[in-house]
């Protein structure tokens, strides 16, 4: 099956950028070079195609109680222009998918889905929702997606593209009129930076990238640093330290799991926190500078107790760190463990599994 | 386009040979590094090791991927460039000047499976 193009493809191409699958589209990996790109984020500010990210509309009488329902956290009585982070779960407590819920009013939730996700969770979604009186749309196609990001990101929005945004918070949105169409802007994103979302139609999502990218002061960027911004700041990614079979407690995410509300796989993990967790994602840190990458084994007392989940030469900081799903037995800080890269072992410890301070503006 | 240097043997896999004597100089292309992006890491063999030629010897990291090295040529390690474990980096910079190995060539007549300038030049599609 050929993969699906953002409404932003020509424009990598344009500029030369290199493209490669990721979830089910052609999408940017780099322009220049990843480490130029990753360090514009954290010094500066950088622009994101995240139009592959699937949207979801929930409204009607009863789609607080369902969006509660299918959704790790809580969003009970939240503000309107509060978003949330959380997990849909498997009623064994695996993960669906992560996603954000943003609170556009009582009775209207738009939720952010992975691209490659977006047939599972929607057909999941619509499962769930016979119970209820809501209506459910995929608006995926509908909407462009840019993420802005970088500590200058704030000035710059506002200056060139006009949308004024310093009134927002970290983790609230809000609907502005553009050009005779209503946008979503959110103070959110997936670097460690302060930065911006904006979901818009094709064409004003292509405006918006002109605009910044042509002012020469917003360098793009793809998801090559992505990857390296997210990881660095211990942010999982789904397909890496979340799957079906991997809880929101194994991956450290208990927090934004409440077990005093009812959700599906609610009372899987909450036996699961009872029992005591098996195994858990953690940090590595290695003595050398070789890299420890997604699917390697990690192992000591001479025998294999986990697996990498992700792994880099952290851009920021130089050293050769990876997060890895480990038996319980082996996740406590400094614990010596090594990890099998090719032929050889290479000796590291166990550290929180984020490696970089993120720069929130709250 | 790729600097691809007259004289060298040139494999498919995008190391080359430059032969001195009865040693050879292994390293990997200028289209090689620059596809491959920055280089964070060389994983190299140790002196006194033996290389064969098509068999893996080592590794070159990208902040994105590892790359096998393929070796061009068999014969015995007598020397690994230790600049690189300090700056792999230079792997980028000159790929041609910065070697990873240097090998004592057991069969020095195996560069003839390789590809001379003009041929890795049509290989690579420039």
């Amino acid at each position: 099956m050929e993969n699906k193009r953002t409404c932003l493809y020509d424009k990598h191409v344009a500029l030369g950028a290199l493209i490669s699958p990721f979830g089910g589209f052609d999408m940017p990996i780099q322009y220049t070079n990843i480490v130029d790109e990753h360090n514009a984020v954290r010094k500066a500010c950088g622009i994101f195609d995240v139009s592959h990210m699937g949207e979801v509309l929930v409204t009607g009488a009863e789609s607080e109680a369902f969006v509660n329902y299918i959704f790790t956290n809580d969003i009970k009585d939240a503000p309107d222009g509060k978003i949330f982070y959380g997990m849909m779960c498997h009623p064994t407590g695996g993960v669906v998918d992560d996603l954000l819920v943003y609170k556009m009013e009582p009775q209207r939730y738009f939720l952010v889905i992975n691209a490659s996700n977006i047939d599972k969770d929607v057909a999941w979604i619509m499962e769930q929702s016979k119970k209820f009186d809501v209506v459910v749309e995929n608006q995926s196609e509908k909407y462009g997606e840019v993420a802005v990001q970088g500590p200058k990101t704030e000035e710059i929005v506002e200056r060139i593209l006009g949308i004024e945004c310093s009134d927002l918070t970290f983790y609230t949105c809000k609907e502005v009129e553009c050009n005779g169409e209503t946008i979503i802007i959110s103070r959110t994103g997936y670097t460690g930076e302060d930065g911006f979302e904006i979901y818009a139609s094709h064409a004003f999502t292509n405006e918006v990238w002109d605009k910044l990218v042509g002012s020469g002061e917003v360098k793009p960027c793809g998801l090559g640093c992505r990857d390296t911004l997210r990881f660095e700041v211990g942010l999982p990614l789904y397909g890496d330290e979340l799957t079906d079979e991997i809880t929101p407690l194994e991956a450290g995410l208990g927090m934004f799991a409440k077990l005093d509300k009812d959700f599906i796989g609610r009372d899987a993990l909450a036996a699961q926190k009872a029992e005591g967790l098996k195994r858990k994602i953690v940090g590595i840190e290695l003595k050398d500078k070789a890299i420890p990458r997604h699917g390697y084994e990690v192992e000591a007392d001479g025998k294999v107790i986990g697996v990498v989940t992700t792994g880099y030469n952290s851009i920021s900081t130089g050293k050769s760190v990876c997060m890895a799903m480990l038996d319980i037995e082996y996740t406590k800080l400094d614990t010596e463990v090594a990890v099998r890269i090719r032929k050889k072992v290479f000796p590291g410890v166990v550290t929180k599994k984020r490696f970089y301070d993120k720069n929130y503006k709250k | 386009m790729s600097t691809i240097l007259e004289g060298l043997y040139y494999a498919e896999s995008h190391e080359y040979v430059k032969v001195e004597g009865e040693y050879g100089y292994v390293g990997i292309t200028d289209y090689a590094q620059h596809e491959l992006g920055n280089v964070v890491y060389v994983d190299m063999p140790d002196v006194d090791d033996e290389v064969t030629a098509g068999e893996d010897f080592g590794a070159v990291e990208s902040v994105k991927a590892a790359s096998d090295l393929i070796s061009p040529v068999s014969g015995t390690v007598v020397e690994v460039n230790e600049a690189l474990n300090d700056n792999p980096e230079l792997v980028n910079s000159d790929p041609y000047a910065n070697w990873i190995i240097k090998v004592q060539l057991s069969d020095p007549s195996e560069v003839e499976n390789l590809m001379d300038a003009d041929a890795y030049k049509a290989a690579i599609g420039e």
